[in-house]
């Protein structure tokens, strides 16, 4: 389904429009009073923003440094142009280990390539271990969130879920539920023979992957079996630690309102002779899928995103739709750029139309990426490649030819206001009207007042 | 003091008494004002659909249109933002040196009306006549997007309003989207009616005789909505209207 259809149904669920009220307490007003403990938020916003596009500008500088970091301290490299081959590279590192089963932490770029659905058809059993991710894969329903993948989900609906999946009594305390996720989740964290993580940034001068959580799964996955993969994106690389610790002030803030998280794993190489703990094999996917083709494209600063969440979680669409409607992997004014610009404009249907510009996703967004320009850029893209519906573009044309013509705009105006006018009756409102059902099917048109500014402007100028 | 109107598109085909109170403040603030006649529309419609071309040729003809004025005026902090912000930064961005500058120009000299009234003549005693046009009831106002977030109107419109003794009752998320962002009002209807519900309620929560705002897309977006679910008593103005004494 389309993003306009999907969001029909949505606008309907009566558990999704409470799930999505109930998260803005943390998203937006938690958000909110974390940033303003920080007085310099705007220059630190500043600086990060040129950072990552350092970053993006010398992607394969930065890249190779990493992977001779990676490499040194013992880890394995492997670069993955596309999602399949992302897979193919993972399903390998499990058939050459015998790797029946596997632990996974948060990964959204997993999720982009699809690799569960990969490991599972080559025989590997795959457990989810980030809470939100664990009920969504006992539910069978992709993340609609990339923070808070669950997000959409009732307490009620989890609770279901445990009792279907767990055989145990029900539960109605948050807490008792998590308690039982995590009873059932240890014993497969032990004998879990490979552990895959995302990693929120990569670290180039020191070859570290590293992941920021609330729920300590992730040190579980990436520390106790004896195999750790990591996948990711190219484009989380960063140049030092000093820029970790920048970017570290805006991400939790912006994501969940926190200060800092409570888990911040720094993971640097395989285990070493001396020590006792760490994997025996550490490899690392840096998947493509995409991202190079907007490198030094009009589309390049979203490339800075950091996968905090913040306009999808201020953007007024998406708080009334929730993620699910976008249709893909990234919801919100990211996904309405990122699922385009990954997946071709030519099936990107509504997504970059959906959004009223507000502009609210820019002023949080932590990087500064202007996400309505982007948008209207892929607009751009889809009105030059007639890929909008033949109304819309014949509309904009008529529109474009009247506005052009200032005499014969102003007779269609003149007609047009008493038309209007004239519909609008007594009570000077629109009911119904062809072509803008649209928004008569839910509002009324107020109704012009019959004649136009300039005319009776005209006419006061000669009296 | 020459002040060029650009009465918007809207205002001009839905509701001329916007232009007609814009004009009364400018004037009774001693502006000469000249409304140039061939004036249609910024261009914002076409840009935010994605048909580059046909806004750039509206912008030039936005440029020609005002050539002379020592300031443009417009009741709108969405088309102000198309012109002060969208022209230069991007439209016209890459152009030739001379009309980059031009659309500079035109930039620096373009004004949203509050805006105007605020900064540019300093209104701060406001006339007697002025005065007494404040409207009888409690208000609140909405914050339109492109105003408060591209050109940073927030505090103009409530000063004025303030100072010609109207009661403001603010209201929750005055800042957010009413719905309507032009074409996505009637593209994606059904979210932007959504957008506009919560709006109406948060309006309604203040008990407020009229919301009032500054561009009239979202007041036509706000009072659509107000009119449909049977509230014909909340009245919706622009802050022009309100403070011209011209709330009809």
């Amino acid at each position: 389904m389309f993003f306009k259809q999907t969001a029909s149904v949505k606008l309907n669920d009566a558990v999704l429009q409470k799930a999505l009220k109930n998260a803005k307490g943390k998203f937006v007003d938690g958000r909110a009073a974390s940033v303003a403990t920080i007085d310099n938020w705007e220059a630190i916003r500043t600086h990060a923003a040129a950072l990552r596009d350092r970053v993006i500008d010398s992607l394969d500088a930065y890249l190779i440094e990493f992977e001779q970091k990676a490499v040194s301290r013992g880890a394995v490299v492997h670069w993955a142009e596309t999602a399949d081959e992302a897979n193919a590279i993972i399903v390998k590192i499990a058939r050459d280990n015998s790797v029946k089963t596997v632990t996974k932490s948060k990964s959204m770029v997993s999720e982009e390539v699809a690799l569960n659905d990969a490991l599972e058809a080559a025989g590997v059993t795959v457990l989810e271990t980030d809470l939100g991710e664990y009920i969504l894969q006992l539910a069978k329903e992709p993340p609609s969130h990339i923070v808070a993948p669950a997000v959409h989900k009732s307490k009620e609906q989890v609770a279901q879920l445990f009792v279907d999946h767990h055989h145990t009594p029900r539960l109605t305390d948050i807490a008792a539920m998590t308690r039982e996720a995590r009873e059932v989740l240890r014993s497969h964290f032990l004998a879990a023979d490979m552990g895959i993580s995302g990693a929120n940034f990569v670290i180039a001068e020191t070859g570290t992957t590293l992941t920021v959580t609330n729920e300590g799964n992730a040190d579980m996955v990436t520390t106790i079996p004896r195999i750790h993969c990591v996948i990711t994106g190219i484009e989380k690389v960063i140049p030092t630690l000093d820029d970790f610790a920048t970017l570290m002030r805006l991400l939790p803030r912006s994501a969940i309102g926190q200060s800092i998280t409570n888990y911040l794993t720094l993971t640097t190489g395989i285990k070493a002779a001396d020590e006792q703990e760490g994997p025996e094999q550490m490899h690392i996917v840096l998947v493509d899928a995409g991202r190079t083709k907007l490198v030094g494209s009009e589309m390049s600063e979203m490339l800075r995103c950091i996968r905090c969440g913040a306009c999808m979680n201020h953007c007024p669409v998406y708080q009334n739709v929730g993620g699910h409607a976008y249709g893909w992997v990234y919801p919100g004014p990211m996904g309405s750029v990122l699922t385009p610009v990954y997946k071709g404009i030519e099936d990107a249907g509504d997504l970059p139309n959906a959004s009223t510009f507000c502009g609210e996703c820019q002023v949080v967004c932590p990087v500064k990426i202007p996400l309505p320009d982007l948008m209207r850029k892929l607009r751009e893209q889809q009105f030059d490649m007639k890929l909008r519906p033949a109304s819309e573009r014949w509309a904009i044309k008529v529109w474009g030819f009247f506005v052009s013509r200032p005499a014969l705009y102003a007779l269609a105006a003149r007609i047009g206001a008493r038309f209007a006018a004239w519909i609008g009756g007594r009570d000077r409102l629109i009911h119904t009207l062809p072509g803008i059902d649209g928004w008569t099917s839910g509002r009324d048109m107020p109704a012009p007042e019959g004649k136009t500014f300039r005319e009776l402007y005209a006419a006061r100028q000669i009296k | 003091m020459k002040v060029g109107l650009f009465v918007t598109c809207l205002v001009d085909l839905v509701r001329p008494n916007i232009g007609f109170a814009t004009l009364k403040l400018l004037e009774d603030a001693g502006c000469e004002v000249i409304v140039p006649a061939t004036q249609t529309c910024c261009g914002q419609p076409g840009y935010n659909s994605g048909a580059r071309e046909i806004s750039q040729r509206l912008a030039r003809k936005v440029l020609a249109e005002f050539k002379d004025c020592d300031y443009v005026v417009a009741p709108s902090g969405s088309c102000s933002g198309q012109v002060k912000i969208h022209y230069v930064q991007d439209l016209f961005r890459n152009a030739a040196e001379s009309e980059r500058i031009e659309f500079e120009k035109l930039s620096a000299k373009w004004f949203e009306l509050s805006d105007f009234l605020v900064n540019v003549l300093k209104l701060t005693v406001l006339s007697s006549e002025f005065a007494a046009a404040s409207f009888p009831g409690s208000i609140t106002y909405h914050d339109s997007c492109a105003g408060l977030r591209e050109i940073n109107i927030k505090h103009q419109p409530r000063k004025l309003l303030a100072r010609s003794g109207c009661n403001l009752i603010e209201m929750n998320d005055a800042e957010k989207c009413c719905g309507f962002g032009g074409t996505f009002s009637i593209k994606l209807g059904e979210i932007s009616t959504r957008m506009a519900d919560n709006k109406c309620v948060n309006i309604a929560v203040t008990g407020a005789d009229a919301v009032i705002g500054g561009d009239l897309g979202c007041l036509m977006n706000i009072e659509g909505r107000l009119r449909r679910t049977g509230d014909a008593k909340t009245q919706v103005y622009h802050f022009a209207e309100v403070l011209a004494g011209m709330a009809k």
